[in-house]
């Protein structure tokens, strides 16, 4: 019985990596075809990491991921200030009805097919545009039509945080001589740390990989590495393709690896501490 | 551990933004020896929306345009892609979005004309215009009000045709000599046979085959080309785009029809391939440049059209799209057959004879454009086409 679970977590971990194994072994293709894999250098005509010196060599798809890893960094970073804000401000409500129905109005952006979001944000602008009588669709608008999307998962993943903390933590922490902001920066926040964090990468990640509302909110100015790929994939794919796609496996497989050993450290720290006064008391 | 991990993975990801970043600005010597030319554009911004992959972009140490333009005349580009015609109509028409040049196809120039989406060009600044192939510049029906059946509002930068790609492994000689669109309804190759997976291009080919106007408003005629795909869908393979690289250069499918472009990469990758223009007709297409109606930097785009048109630049330009080039300079220029090769050549150029007039032109009852439908047409096209899926 073991064995067959074994199996069947093997199976299921076969399906879910062998599309990103299967893109990885391409982008070190001795062949430009999408048919035929080929590893034997010598004989083909690209030398081992080909594709990769491609991507470098031409400019043309270091800007789109460029682009797409400053919009990321930047939605993330307005995401977090501003969930946490949020989040802390719903959690201060005592109005319960009034809370539910703000808590029900930000997932909005969540439960929003992205098409609608795209398209509600893409007219959106343009009728402001309309009425300014200038400007056009940019970085700005980007970035403004991702943080709404991200913004309720933040919300979301610090919300429960909020719960958990002990209700007289800030009480005691003022006891103990803080101004409120102090005991917000200074013992609140520190408690939700890992959440907080947690809502970054959340929002990093939607970002990064977002399609369908970048398409309808970019500008002339500004190309996200999804779309700059989706157009590329018009004809046949060039390997260079999936080198860069390798390229942000890595970087986001990173930055996870990243963020699960700080949010565990950061929990560690926390549960220690509270023992420790635990004791003391 | 788990310290040491982080950090590691840390240096990792720092180490490869540092790359992405510092990757932005490396192997510029290439580019540093251009000649630089002075305009009054100098240091203004231009806006560039084309199709994907369909400028010379570096790959396969070829020049970046993009960057070849902006080091000559200091001029920055941003450069961004679209990957249909209707994409590029909804952000252009949406207001929203500024853009100085688009490079549309040809049904979708006639409709941006029809909506003043585009603005006339000054084709006095664009000397380079004379290098546009006498064929492509008068009688062009998206574009033809000027005098003379002159084009007024676009600059071609890229044609094309359909024709018929085979495997001379499988299908016989004597198949192939027919040069016809047969060679897609053939019982021989039963199950080995791709077709288009569009609904224009796939009712196209079976038009072409039956002898029909492809741009016909009459009920029966779609009716006619919808029995005839019929009678083919138990022969194929699948309805396809892209996947027919991999088909036909795997060799799994034997026959199937794509872009005269992209069938000699096809050819590339496996040689058993082989590419005939059916002698019933086909498809014809242009994608040209028109500056858009709000464009702000008019000046700069139309040296950015000059640009794309010089002798240098558009051989460069065409070597590495693939697509046939209505440029002159390119199309007589002996560097450019010869780093094409003589097959590859006589397929984007040699079109069978019936498909040109006399004067060099098009026989364009023979290479037809696709119009752009009327709505009703587009209804019966789609309900059909639901039908053959």
């Amino acid at each position: 019985m073991k064995k067959l679970g074994r199996f069947y977590a093997g199976l299921m971990y076969l399906l879910l990596y062998a599309p990103i194994l299967v893109m990885v072994l391409y982008s070190f293709n001795a062949k430009k075809s999408t048919s035929t894999l080929s590893f034997s250098y010598g004989a083909e005509k690209y030398t081992f990491g080909h594709w990769y010196r491609e991507v470098f060599a031409s400019g043309g798809a270091l800007i789109p991921l460029r682009n797409s890893l400053i919009l990321a960094l930047l939605t993330a970073f307005i995401s977090m200030v501003m969930g946490t804000l949020a989040a802390y401000a719903l959690y201060k409500l005592r109005l319960k009805y009034v809370k539910r129905v703000i808590t029900s109005v930000t997932n909005i952006p969540m439960m929003n097919p992205d098409i609608v979001t795209g398209l509600s944000m893409m007219l959106l602008f343009a009728t402001t545009f309309y009425v300014m009588g200038a400007g056009g669709t940019g970085f700005a608008t980007l970035l403004i039509a991702h943080v709404t999307f991200c913004l309720p998962y933040v919300i979301l993943s610090i919300m429960p945080r909020l719960r958990q903390m002990d209700k007289n933590l800030p009480e005691a922490a003022m006891d103990l001589g803080c101004t409120p902001i102090q005991s917000f920066f200074m013992v609140q926040l520190p408690f939700l740390a890992p959440a907080v964090l947690s809502g970054f990468v959340m929002a990093f990640t939607l970002s990064l990989d977002d399609y369908v509302v970048s398409l309808f909110t970019s500008g002339p100015s500004f190309e996200t590495l999804p779309i700059y790929v989706y157009n590329m994939a018009r004809r046949s794919v060039p390997p260079s393709i999936y080198a860069i796609s390798t390229l942000f496996l890595v970087l986001v497989l990173g930055l996870l690896i990243l963020s699960n050993t700080m949010q565990s450290r950061l929990e560690k720290k926390i549960s220690s501490h509270s023992e420790r006064t635990q004791k003391n008391q | 551990m788990k310290r040491i991990l982080s950090l590691f993975v840390a240096c990792v990801m720092l180490a490869g933004m540092c790359l992405v970043f510092a990757g932005c600005g490396g192997s510029q010597d290439k580019y540093a020896s251009l000649e630089k030319i002075d305009t009054p554009y100098k240091g203004t911004k231009l806006y560039v929306y084309n199709w994907g992959e369909y400028i010379s972009d570096g790959q396969d140490d070829s020049y970046d345009l993009v960057k070849v333009f902006e080091t000559i005349y200091g001029i920055d580009v941003s450069y961004t892609t679209y990957s249909s015609n209707e994409e590029m109509y909804a952000k252009l028409s949406s207001g929203a979005a500024n853009y100085d040049i688009v490079i549309p196809s040809d049904y979708m120039i006639a409709r941006l004309i029809e909506e003043g989406l585009i603005q006339k060009i000054n084709y006095a600044n664009i000397p380079n215009y004379a290098n546009i192939n006498s064929a492509y510049k008068t009688g062009q029906y998206y574009d033809m009000n000027g005098e003379g059946g002159a084009t007024e509002y676009s600059v071609p930068y890229s044609v094309g045709m359909i024709g018929v790609v085979y495997n001379t492994k499988y299908v016989s000689e004597a198949d192939a000599a027919e040069q016809s669109w047969g060679l897609l309804w053939n019982g021989n190759y039963r199950g080995k046979i791709l077709n288009f997976n569009n609904s224009r291009d796939a009712f196209g080919v079976a038009m072409f085959y039956k002898g029909l106007d492809v741009n016909s408003t009459d009920e029966a005629v779609w009716n006619q080309a919808y029995e005839a795909l019929m009678e083919q869908k138990p022969l194929l393979k699948g309805l396809v785009m892209d996947e027919i690289f991999e088909e036909m250069e795997g060799g799994n499918a034997y026959v199937g029809t794509y872009y005269a472009g992209d069938c000699i990469t096809m050819m590339e990758n496996n040689e058993d391939l082989a590419f005939y223009y059916p002698k019933e007709g086909t498809n014809l297409f242009v994608d040209a440049c028109c500056i858009t109606k709000n464009a702000q930097n008019v000046g700069a785009a139309e040296l950015f059209i000059n640009f794309l048109l010089d002798e240098r630049w558009a051989t460069e330009n065409a070597l590495y799209i693939c697509y046939a080039s209505p440029n002159d300079k390119v199309i007589n220029s002996e560097e450019y057959k010869e780093a094409l090769g003589d097959d590859y050549y006589s397929i984007l150029y040699d079109v069978p004879e019936q498909y040109k007039n006399s004067d060099g032109s098009y026989n364009t009852s023979i290479a037809c454009y696709y119009y752009n439908l009327d709505a009703d047409t587009k209804a019966i096209l789609s309900s059909l086409w639901d039908r053959v899926k």
